[in-house]
């Protein structure tokens, strides 16, 4: 019989990571205990095992860090760009290096596949330190002033969908142009960064550059409010990113806000359908839809959509989901009982409000944190599901007639991160590229990242770009015309 | 295990074939292009990035052993050399039997393919067996050839008993855009193959050079009755690969779909490791399906494939690489 050719599972060996019974938080280059003894537990939620034990950080750390980070700031700012550059080079060479450790750690930590943080996660992390390293002795020519400098502590607060990728994006450029940081990782997924802190020491890495507190939202608020930080980074949730917006408002602190999307995947009807999708698959399905450029909401011409929705139905019956540590999964665990529950109450009202949903037979684990990928037809831009971040694997599919509508559609929403458009038509391509109010519009192909390419929102998407040469501007105080500053 | 027991045939998959419905495509010289360059573009990045990421299913153990079977018993072995004996070919055919001597629950391959004039030969060495006799006639590998040359060709290895026949397109036509032309050389190709012998159709893609025409070809093909549709002659620089085949077997699903008729697809040229293979059965199952996963519906042409897939396979049963010695030269 065929169907016996089913893939015996091949699960990534756990034993190349050593993960400690208990951490704790990374100031000023030594692990300490938090200040008020708290600890968290973090799980893995594919399985629900509790992994490690954390220090929490509070207020009093937030305080110790930041000062940490200030002492340091001094010596590490004035080092040649070239000796930073040293540095960085290093670290990026030490995660090339560990990055099958990495790969797994952040898989058992987050709940995503390892196809994605070996394939896509690591080396992107790799890149952008290395990247960034490039970049560190050569600002004068980035094109903000020959003489422009450094702001002094950044204080960066990141997510736990990208755990790894998030502290690359935020650490990497702001060390490059002289900064020092204190980071906080997001509750769900701190092993992975502690892991950084330990590379930082590997790579003697000047004491108080880098300080790492875990924690919950209330140390992500004490370091934002922190009258000693100068620079404030945050990848997040619209709500919060709003909170943080209030807090630094009438303050002389920098920001920049990487906030959720609702990002719109254009198909017409000459585009390459096979291609198209697997460009959907890999928008929304892409770590469990947990991607804040997301392309969750997919906009089909009208006269393909019979044939686009058969062909994806088809596609999505072949996604595997399971064990992310087997190296054949495609979808993997939710990342935490909380999520779980807000895509869940999100896709029950689609069904509430009367859009047509559709899941292909799949089995669920027993334990840890699942959901099917999901398919909403019938949905129309009146639907809640086509209007809020569900952060999950489902796709609103709505229709247009003409590429005017399709424009229309697509920007009517409150964010502005990301869209998709597939044509094989490149003259359509750039008319509508153009009309799009999104930071990234991709052609063709979707959730592509590159360290050189600059990213970020409009709206409610939020503000400031992060990458490329674009994402050295938030580190740095632009010379003034007169050379001093 | 895979077997050489023919699978449906094609008039009892998905119901009433209903190719008429596309009949009026070749009605005219107009109508047939209308219809071919009406098909899906390709995009090729993302095409190479599927077959890419197909590429990185991790197969092993139980599903490992059914690959390398299920391989072999797909394997066309194959010799299309100028210098071709009858003892090569009788050799040739010993070997497609009993691909393992040492070990007799090995699967027999799917046929041997030789040239026309061998046809004979090769059926007596393999009588008795499942061993299909394939023929690459029509002027092989070029095919420049008047028509009537071609059929002759086709004749001739029918007439000696073959059951498949191997027919390459007019290139030239084809880039020429001269569909028609290439749509009724099939067809004539197809007649001369009467009931008892399957066609397979080979599109040299390394010469067509964009996936476009990988797609047109494909779709042309199967209008015009290829039971099987072939990357190539396995003698230019490019023949087959993983995407060139994805796309292949998109076009056998998408033809099903619309026609109730289902076509066999089969790469050949350049596929030399199990590992290779193992990822070609992959692109299988995750795109056309595992209705195509029997050797009549996909095939490798190939002639060095079959002594790594016996090797690997000696590996799995004794837990140790053996080496070139331990299995036959053909």
């Amino acid at each position: 019989m065929a169907s016996a050719f089913e893939y015996a599972p091949a699960p990534e060996s756990r034993g190349i990571v050593d993960i400690a019974p208990s951490y704790g938080l990374f100031i000023d280059g030594e692990f300490v205990e938090a200040a008020d003894g708290k600890v968290f537990k973090t799980v893995s939620p594919s399985t629900e095992e509790v992994l490690s034990e954390v220090a929490q950080a509070g207020e009093a750390d937030v305080d110790r860090a930041v000062k940490a980070a200030r002492k340091a700031f001094g010596k590490w700012s004035a080092l040649p760009g070239s000796e930073r550059a040293k540095y960085l080079f290093r670290i990026a060479r030490i995660i090339q290096e560990r990055s099958r450790e990495l790969a797994v750690l952040e898989t058992l930590d987050n709940g995503k596949p390892i196809k994605e943080t070996r394939d896509a996660d690591l080396p992107l992390v790799a890149a952008h330190f290395f990247y960034y390293a490039g970049w560190a002795d050569k600002l004068e020519h980035a094109g903000f002033g020959p003489n422009a400098k450094p702001l002094g502590v950044a204080g960066q607060v990141i997510p736990w969908n990208f755990p790894l990728l998030m502290l690359a994006w935020k650490i990497a450029p702001a060390l490059a142009t002289g900064n020092t940081v204190v980071l906080k990782p997001a509750e769900t997924t701190p092993l992975s960064a502690l892991f950084f802190a330990d590379i930082c020491r590997q790579a003697g890495l000047p004491k108080g550059v880098v300080n790492i507190l875990p924690g919950y939202g209330d140390a992500g608020a004490a370091l934002v409010a922190h009258p000693d930080v100068n620079k404030v980074a945050f990848t997040g949730s619209t709500a919060v990113g709003k909170e943080i917006a209030r807090t630094v408002a009438g303050t002389h602190k920098k920001v920049t806000l990487e906030l959720g999307g609702k990002g719109a995947n254009i198909v017409f009807d000459d585009a390459p359908i096979d291609q198209a999708v697997e460009g959907i698959v890999n928008g929304i399905f892409f770590n469990q839809g947990q991607v804040c450029c997301a392309g969750s909401r997919l906009l089909v011409q009208e006269s393909i959509q019979d044939e686009l929705l058969d062909s994806l139905k088809r596609r999505l019956s072949t996604l595997r989901l399971g064990d992310p540590l087997d190296k054949n999964t495609d979808i993997g665990a939710i990342n935490s009982e909380e999520q779980l529950s807000r895509i869940t109450s999100l896709v029950e009202q689609g069904e509430a409000e009367g859009a047509e949903r559709w899941s292909p037979a799949c089995e669920i684990p027993t334990s840890g944190y699942w959901f099917a990928p999901t398919l909403f037809t019938n949905v129309t831009q009146a639907h809640r599901i086509a209007r809020d971040e569900i952060f999950g694997p489902v796709l609103s599919v709505l229709t247009f007639r003409t590429p005017d509508e399709a424009v229309a559609k697509a920007n009517n929403t409150p964010y502005g991160l990301s869209a998709g458009i597939w044509t094989e038509k490149g003259s359509r391509i750039l008319a509508v590229a153009g009309k799009l109010r999104a930071g990234v519009v991709w052609s063709n192909t979707f959730n592509k990242f590159d360290p050189t390419s600059p990213f970020g929102g409009y709206k409610e998407s939020g503000f400031g770009r992060e990458g490329g040469r674009h994402g050295l501007e938030a580190y740095l105080a632009p010379s003034s015309p007169e050379g001093e500053r | 295990m895979p077997t050489n027991a023919p699978s449906p045939t094609a008039e009892s998959v998905g119901g009433t074939p209903s190719a008429h419905a596309l009949t009026d495509v070749a009605a005219s010289d107009s109508t047939l292009r209308r219809f071919l360059h009406g098909l899906p573009g390709v995009d090729a990045v993302g095409l190479e990035g599927r077959a890419a990421s197909l590429g990185t299913r991790s197969i092993k153990t139980t599903a490992k052993a059914y690959a390398i079977d299920l391989a072999i018993s797909m394997v066309d072995l194959t010799t299309l050399e100028g210098a071709d004996t009858p003892g090569k070919v009788r050799a040739l055919g010993a070997k497609a039997v009993h691909p393992d001597p040492t070990d007799r629950t090995t699967p027999a391959t799917a046929a041997v393919c030789v040239y026309p004039d061998m046809v004979a030969t090769a059926k007596e060495a393999v009588a008795g067996s499942t061993v299909k006799v394939a023929s690459v006639a029509t002027a092989f590998p070029a095919g420049r050839a008047a028509l009537a040359v071609k059929l002759a060709d086709v004749r001739d290895a029918v007439a000696a008993g073959a059951d498949e026949i191997d027919m390459v397109i007019d290139r030239g036509a084809f880039l020429a855009g001269n569909y028609m032309k290439v749509y009724d050389e099939i067809v004539a190709v197809k007649e001369a193959c009467a009931a008892s012998a399957r066609l397979k159709v080979i599109f040299e893609t390394g010469e067509l050079s964009t996936y476009d025409n990988i797609r047109r070809a494909s779709w042309l093909g199967m209008l015009a009755g290829a039971d099987f549709i072939k990357t190539s002659t396995g003698k230019v620089a490019v023949n087959a690969t993983p995407a060139n085949t994805l796309l292949m077997l998109e076009a056998v699903r998408d033809f099903r779909a619309q026609t109730g008729i289902q076509v066999g697809v089969k790469p050949a040229g350049g596929i030399r490791t199990t590992k290779d293979a193992i990822k070609f059965l992959v692109l299988v199952k995750e795109t056309a399906g595992e209705d195509w996963l029997g050797n009549h519906w996909f095939r490798f042409g190939a002639s060095s494939l079959l002594n790594d897939l016996l090797m690997q396979r000696q590996k799995l049963a004794t837990g140790r690489y053996s080496g070139p010695d331990y299995v036959t030269v053909d």
